[in-house]
C-alpha cells in the first residue's frame, strides 16, 4: 500500500475513533431504563392489540416509513435486473443440463434438500402470518421463504429451478405486492382516515387475527420480500450460465 | 467502563470495516467490508435500546407490565438490515459489471487501466 494512503488511514481512523469515543461517553448508560419513545411505542402497540410491538412500530405506527423500505427493496431488485441484464455479446450456455441441473449433487445433500424444502416453506409462511403475535413478520418470513426455494435449487430440484428461472410470474408478484401495500393505505383513506391508518377491527391481543391492518401488511411484505429475493438471487445465478466475449477472454 | 463496552464494540466493528475497505485489493472483499461497517450500526442501535432486565417487546406470552427493551430501535435495526442487504446486492451486481468491463476486480488496477487507455 502506498505510504500516503497508510498515513491518511491512520489519521482518519484516529480522528473518527476519538469522535466516536466522545459521543459514546455522552450516551445514556447501557441498559439504563428510561426509554421515552420505547415506552410510548409499547403503550400504543398494546392499545392496537398488537402483541409484537416491533411489528406494530413497523406496520402501524410508522407504516409510511415501511412503505418506503418496501420500495427500496423493489428498486434494488429492479436495479440489479438492469445491471445484470444479458449483454449483446453474451449467450446462455448449453451446458445447462450437465453442469447446473443437479448432476454432481451428493445424494445426501439431495435428500436433506428435499426434506428441508417443504419444512422451510412452512416455517416461512408461519413466520409471515404470525408477525403480529410472535417475533417475525413479513421481512423475516419472506427471507425464509426465498431461502426455501433456493434450498430446492441447491438440492438439484430441476422443475423448481426451471420455474424460478421463468421470472415473469415472480416479477408480477413483486409489483402486485408492492402496490398492495399502497392499496391498504388507500383503503384507509377511502374509509375516511389518514393514509395507512389502522382502520380494521383490532381483535384481541395474542389472537392470530389481531392488530387490524398489521397482519395484512405483513403478508403483502412477505410476498414482496420473497419475490425480490428470488429475482435478485435468480439474476446472480443466471450470470453463472452466461458466456460471452468477456468470459472467453478471461478463460484464455 | 462496562456501561461503555457495547458502544465501544460497535465503534471497533465500524473502524475495522473502514480499515478493511481502505486495504481492500478486491471489490468483493470491499463489499463485505462495507457490510461489516454497517453491522456496527446494528450493534449500536440494539445496545441503545437495551433496558436492564428487559425481555423482547413481544407480548405473546408475557404480561403487558413486564419490562421490555425498546421496540423503536429494533424496528430501525430491521430497516437497517433491509437497506444493508439491498446495498450489498447492488454493489455485487456492479462488481460483476466491473469484472466484465475491466477483467479485474482489483480497485487499484482499474484505476491504472484507465490511465493506460488515456495515453
Amino acid at each position: 500500500m502506498p505510504r500516503l494512503r497508510v498515513a491518511l488511514t491512520v489519521v482518519g481512523v484516529a480522528g473518527v475513533a476519538s469522535l466516536l469515543l466522545a459521543a459514546f461517553l455522552d450516551l445514556p448508560d447501557f441498559g439504563s431504563v428510561p426509554h421515552p419513545y420505547g415506552a410510548r411505542a409499547v403503550e400504543a402497540a398494546l392499545d392496537q392489540q398488537t402483541a409484537n410491538a416491533v411489528s406494530s412500530v413497523m406496520f402501524d405506527q410508522r407504516g409510511m416509513d415501511t412503505l418506503g423500505e418496501e420500495f427500496i427493496l423493489f428498486t434494488a431488485a429492479v436495479g440489479a435486473m438492469l445491471l445484470l441484464r444479458r449483454l449483446a455479446d453474451e449467450t446462455e450456455a448449453d451446458r445447462l443440463d450437465a453442469h447446473h441441473l443437479g448432476a454432481g449433487v451428493f445424494e445426501a445433500v439431495r435428500l436433506v434438500g428435499m426434506l428441508m424444502f417443504p419444512i422451510t416453506l412452512l416455517v416461512g409462511a408461519y413466520v409471515v402470518v404470525h408477525g403480529q403475535v410472535s417475533p417475525g413478520g413479513g421481512f423475516q418470513g419472506g427471507v425464509i421463504l426465498a431461502s426455501g426455494l433456493h434450498v430446492a435449487y441447491l438440492a438439484g430440484d430441476i422443475p423448481v429451478l426451471r420455474r424460478l428461472r421463468s421470472l415473469t410470474a415472480v416479477d408480477v408478484a413483486e409489483a402486485v405486492a408492492a402496490s398492495g401495500f399502497v392499496a391498504v393505505g388507500l383503503v384507509a383513506m377511502a374509509a375516511g382516515s389518514a393514509f395507512l391508518e389502522n382502520v380494521l377491527p383490532k381483535g384481541r391481543l395474542t389472537d392470530l387475527l389481531s392488530g387490524g391492518t398489521v397482519p395484512l401488511l405483513n403478508v403483502v411484505t412477505g410476498v414482496e420480500v420473497t419475490a425480490a429475493l428470488v429475482l435478485l438471487v435468480g439474476k446472480f445465478l443466471e450470470q453463472g450460465l452466461l458466456t460471452g466475449a468477456a468470459h472467453e477472454d478471461s478463460d484464455a | 467502563m462496562l456501561e461503555l463496552l457495547p458502544y465501544l464494540l460497535s465503534g471497533w466493528v465500524f473502524l475495522v470495516g473502514c480499515v478493511g475497505l481502505v486495504r481492500s485489493r478486491n471489490l468483493v472483499h470491499a463489499v463485505v467490508c462495507l457490510a461489516v461497517t454497517q453491522s456496527a450500526t446494528y450493534i449500536l442501535l440494539v445496545a441503545i435500546g437495551y433496558a436492564r432486565g428487559g425481555t423482547a417487546p413481544v407480548f405473546g406470552d408475557i404480561a403487558p407490565t413486564e419490562t421490555v427493551v425498546d421496540p423503536v430501535v429494533q424496528a430501525l435495526t430491521l430497516t437497517d438490515v433491509v437497506v444493508g442487504s439491498t446495498v450489498t446486492a447492488l454493489l455485487l451486481a456492479l462488481t460483476i459489471q466491473v469484472a466484465k468491463q475491466h477483467r479485474t476486480i482489483d480497485p487499484d488496477e482499474i484505476g491504472s487501466l484507465e490511465e493506460e487507455s488515456k495515453e
